[in-house]
């Protein structure tokens, strides 16, 4: 249920940005999960109808997964975060901060844990459309 | 466009009435134990008190509060688990024994990670144990805790006050709340931090003696508080706070 205090975020920023621009009815939210986070999309989604105001009442979340590409800042090699080859008290602990991912993650070609998270570490507010 | 999650911090944070972040220009100075003995402090005083590690990539406050197989709740974020009467965060409840080789931006997003999903409620203090020196830890606090307050910890050695000096310049630059500072590891008499401290407009909290018993009362948070270190923390929260 982590994923509601990330909904909460997304709310709050939102609503901060349309006030800022004076939009009366928000009527798309695009979001950015990337999948380093492992953020459940479902349980997102449903935290996001919970939470919103009536300023979202015909809002479309539109919400796109970003797969985590990794780059080694020692040797250069570039590859794609995979879920299945880690355990579950990993996978968890780098659901709920990201960065841990250099405390469990090596590059697989030469070993280190010095990598650059490219895209798709964790949720971003990519764009938003509503009617002033 | 935004990262969402800066916008939750005001909020998370909203039920807290003071926020102290215990820091240094340098390392080795005692921030750790001088931090977590100040949480004790406050809640033994009855104190709603949360004691927050973010020295992500050398955490040590577990081991003084002697905290083993804990792990956050989650519940609509993560609820700190409850260590000696205080609600306690560290990163060590994710990275475990293992090393957190993080760089500077890594730092920042782990730390508003942890601002933006941590549910503290009411806290009457936050005690954040800073990792030394003036990097991403402290200008990200500045950034996103409006009202944040600064403890220092220097020692004797004009090595740590050096630092020590440039810190507070810095935050007296940034017009940040310096609340106090505490020389630690005090071996012989002279008056020169003291001295400095107040020359600087800033309140001279008092000097803690070295301690050569406090190494083995560490992980225990009873022994810990009778040592000459910990009598003497207790004495310099009742002559200086008063929430």
């Amino acid at each position: 249920m982590h994923e509601w205090a990330l909904a909460e975020a997304v709310i709050s920023t939102t609503s901060e940005i349309v006030e800022k621009e004076g939009i009366k009815e928000i009527r798309e939210v695009r979001i950015k999960v990337g999948e380093l986070q492992q953020i459940e999309l479902d349980i997102l989604e449903f935290a996001l109808s919970q939470l919103k105001t009536s300023k979202f009442k015909n809002t479309k979340f539109d919400i796109e997964t970003v797969r985590a590409e990794l780059k080694c800042r020692v040797c250069g090699h570039r590859w794609i975060f995979n879920r299945e080859k880690l355990d579950e008290n990993t996978a968890e602990a780098i659901h709920f901060v990201p960065e841990i991912a250099h405390t469990y993650i090596k590059c697989p070609k030469c070993g280190s844990p010095d990598f650059e998270i490219l895209q798709g570490r964790g949720i971003w507010l990519e764009s938003l459309k509503g009617v002033k | 466009m935004a990262d969402p999650r800066i916008s939750i911090i005001d909020k998370r944070l909203k039920g807290i009435s003071n926020i102290i972040a215990v820091s240094s220009g340098k390392g080795g100075v005692g921030k750790s134990l001088i931090a977590s003995t100040l949480a004790l402090t406050l809640a033994r005083k009855g104190y709603k008190v949360g004691l927050f590690d973010l020295d992500f990539t050398s955490p040590s406050t577990h081991i003084i509060l002697g905290v083993k197989g804990l792990y956050p709740k989650e519940e609509k974020g993560i609820i700190p688990p409850q260590v000696h009467g205080l609600k306690y965060m560290s990163i060590v409840y994710y990275s475990g024994d293992h090393a957190s080789p993080l760089r500077g931006a890594d730092v920042s997003n782990a730390l508003i990670e942890l601002l933006a999903i941590t549910r503290w409620n009411t806290l009457d203090f936050l005690i954040i144990d800073m990792p030394p020196g003036i990097s991403d830890a402290t200008l990200d606090l500045v950034r996103l805790i409006k009202g944040i307050k600064f403890l220092i910890v220097t020692t004797p050695s004009q090595l740590a006050f050096e630092t020590v000096r440039k810190l507070i310049g810095l935050l007296t630059e940034l017009k940040i709340h310096m609340i106090g500072v505490v020389e630690n590891m005090k071996m012989k008499e002279s008056s020169f931090i003291k001295q400095q401290v107040e020359s600087r407009g800033i309140a001279f909290w008092g000097e803690i003696p070295f301690d050569t018993e406090l190494e083995e009362e560490i992980g225990n948070v009873n022994k810990l508080s009778r040592t000459v270190f910990g009598r003497k923390v207790v004495e310099i929260v009742a002559k200086n706070m008063n929430p």
